[in-house]
């Protein structure tokens, strides 16, 4: 396996007496796009401020494109893109200054500049508007315009920060054609947090994350197929000889449930085909149902996601309210 | 023609190879340029502001100006304005204003978010300090040169030695002021509590520099207050240019701008451009260690 392009090891960063990451270690692959899920606060974007150079761990180590995160800073700055969760444009500039403000800073040779601007914003749509203040674009292009952005200098290694959030549902899926359409064009590897379960499905690996550790890291396929078994449902011209056929000839416990044949069995896509091919009963209609991540999740830390996070929206009106009282 | 279209395509299939040199002087420089540019775009697109900052010298030159005169006049020499006296004054006063207000801009990049996508860049601090100095010394320069425009209405001559002469000490004292201004950004976070701390500290600062009165004969506390003021260091010798060029007696000179002195010491020309340039350069240097820090 080649050289890992993130690397992480005993990872810890307190703020005071809070503990925001406790002790975390993954790797990262080359050309690969791995994302961070966790509920808000949980430690993702205190986990990519250090990885960016932004903050210092308080113990442990961080490699980024094979440079050390806090003694070769400038050189890790070089290899990276970000695109935050929160705006970091100047809307009072046009797409184009804004990138031209980029290419200064980092150095980008001015004759790859106009090419490479021209590329990455015909990547996002974005080259017709380039003139255009960033102030009058939606948010959707201005989160497309930190994509392009990121992508200027040719990065190694680009981190979204949640690139998604705020966004509405439609934009939302339109963002992550670009960042799909990216990995075809671009020889790149893709660092996100997200708290949306839908989105972690097009990582390539995941890490779960919940108060500052990781509790679980793996393919999103994996991960669930480690939380239990797909549930398949059948409907037969007998469903009660169906039954009794499953427990003999597969030993699988089948029940009617919702007016259907119900079972739980591993990769039930790679059982259905069996099951037409053995099962003598002929079958009517086949219905296989997977672990989503959310039950992943819920597995892993014993809480859905959005449970989690009212948790922590509780935490806070909590410290409001004794705000109040105090004054 | 249909050549070009497929270079262009297997242009955008093929991402362009792009080399980042090694962190450098000339990088560095390049970082000072833009982020210095910036400034410039930025205030040419926001003329409202432009405006906004040249009503108050101007309320002090033609309100004040006028309206003190009558009651001035009694302790100028015959044939000066008191408009006159009081122009080096208003001129620090126009780029006053707009070079905290440019530091401000520090206050707002970070609550909207661009401060960051300039601390992350591979270029040193410096640069980014020393280019957001040299914008807000530009643009204030630039308010103060359309107060110099309105010299004639203060009965100051159109002189270019003597427009030069005050260009390039507005520009030390823009500086000094958006150094300062960056300094201060550093440390305030909100832009609500910037603009009322530093509002609270131009004003005395103005009052204190001899803007409006003379140096000399002031009581005791006044005089000690006078000297540390560092603006009294920049306005001293502005008003000593503007006066040398009116062609009056020596006698009358003395009376209207005898410098600053220190126990009776009159500090020169030099010394006196010199402390305001060690002060900007000093909080140039605090702004960037301010800026160097990591979380």
């Amino acid at each position: 396996m080649s050289e890992p392009v993130v690397q992480v090891t005993d990872l810890v960063k307190r703020y005071g007496a809070v503990e925001a990451v406790r002790g975390i270690g993954f790797e990262v692959q080359p050309g690969e796009t791995f994302g961070f899920l966790g509920p808000n606060g949980a430690g993702k974007s205190t986990t990519i401020k250090i990885l960016c150079t932004l903050a210092d761990p308080t113990s442990g180590s961080a490699r980024v494109a094979g440079y050390d995160v806090v003694r070769q800073r400038d050189t890790v700055r070089r290899n990276i893109g970000l695109v935050f969760q929160d705006p970091t444009l100047d809307s009072y500039l046009t797409g184009e200054q804004n990138l031209r403000f980029h290419a200064d800073l980092y150095g980008v040779p001015r004759a790859q500049f106009v090419p490479r601007m021209r590329q990455v914003l015909e990547m996002v749509g974005l080259w017709d508007r380039r003139q255009s203040e960033v102030a009058t674009y939606s948010g959707g292009m201005k989160r497309r315009l930190e994509i392009a952005r990121g992508l200027l200098h040719a990065p190694r290694v680009l981190f979204l920060d949640e690139p998604t959030v705020g966004l509405d549902p439609q934009t939302r899926s339109s963002i992550w054609e670009y960042i799909n359409d990216l990995k075809q064009r671009e020889d790149i590897t893709i660092f996100l947090t997200t708290h949306y379960m839908d989105e972690a499905e097009n990582c390539d690996r995941i890490a779960i994350i919940d108060h500052g550790k990781i509790v679980a890291i793996d393919t999103p396929e994996q991960l669930k197929a480690s939380v239990g078994k797909d549930r398949v449902q059948i409907t037969t011209n007998d469903d009660q000889a169906a039954i009794k056929e499953l427990k003999d000839r597969f030993d699988l416990e089948a029940a009617m449930h919702e007016g259907m044949v119900t079972f739980n069995v591993e990769s039930g896509e790679h059982f259905v085909p069996r099951l037409f091919a053995e099962l003598t009963q002929a079958i009517r209609s086949v219905s296989v149902a997977r672990p989503s991540l959310d039950d992943v999740f819920m597995s892993y830390t014993g809480k859905t996601i959005r449970d989690a996070e009212a948790t922590v929206g509780d935490r806070n009106r909590a410290t409001v309210m004794a705000f109040r009282r105090g004054r | 023609m249909a050549i070009g279209v497929t270079d262009r395509d297997s242009e955008l299939t093929t991402a362009i190879r792009v080399a980042i040199p090694e962190k450098g002087l000339r990088q560095d420089l390049r970082a000072v340029s833009i982020v210095w540019r910036r400034e410039l775009i930025r205030f040419r697109s926001d003329r409202l502001r432009a405006i906004t900052s040249l009503v108050q010298p101007v309320l002090f030159l033609f309100v004040l100006g006028t309206g003190l005169s009558t009651l001035a006049s009694r302790g100028m020499p015959a044939g000066i304005d008191f408009k006159t006296f009081i122009y080096p004054g208003v001129l620090a006063m126009s780029v006053l204003f707009t070079a905290i207000f440019a530091a401000a801009s520090i206050v707002w990049d970070r609550e909207f978010g661009f401060l960051r996508e300039m601390l992350v860049a591979p270029v040193s601090r410096s640069a980014l300090v020393i280019g957001k100095c040299l914008g807000g010394a530009t643009v204030a320069t630039f308010q103060g040169i359309v107060i110099l425009a309105l010299a004639g209405f203060a009965h100051v001559p159109y002189d270019l030695g003597l427009f030069l002469t005050l260009i390039g000490e507005l520009l030390l004292l823009s500086f000094t002021l958006t150094a300062f201004g960056v300094m201060m950004a550093a440390r305030i976070k909100q832009i609500q509590a910037f603009m009322a701390v530093t509002q609270m500290m131009v004003m005395p600062l103005f009052f204190l520099s001899g803007a409006l009165y003379p140096l000399n004969g002031l009581p005791a506390w006044l005089t000690v207050l006078t000297r540390l003021d560092p603006l009294t260091y920049i306005v001293s010798p502005m008003r000593h240019a503007v006066f040398s060029h009116l062609g009056m007696p020596s006698a009358a000179l003395a009376v209207l701008s005898p410098g600053v002195t220190w126990n009776g010491w009159v500090v020169p020309t030099g010394l006196s451009l010199g402390i305001v340039a060690l002060m900007g350069v000093a909080l140039l240097g605090i702004a960037i260690l301010q800026f160097q820090r990591t979380e």
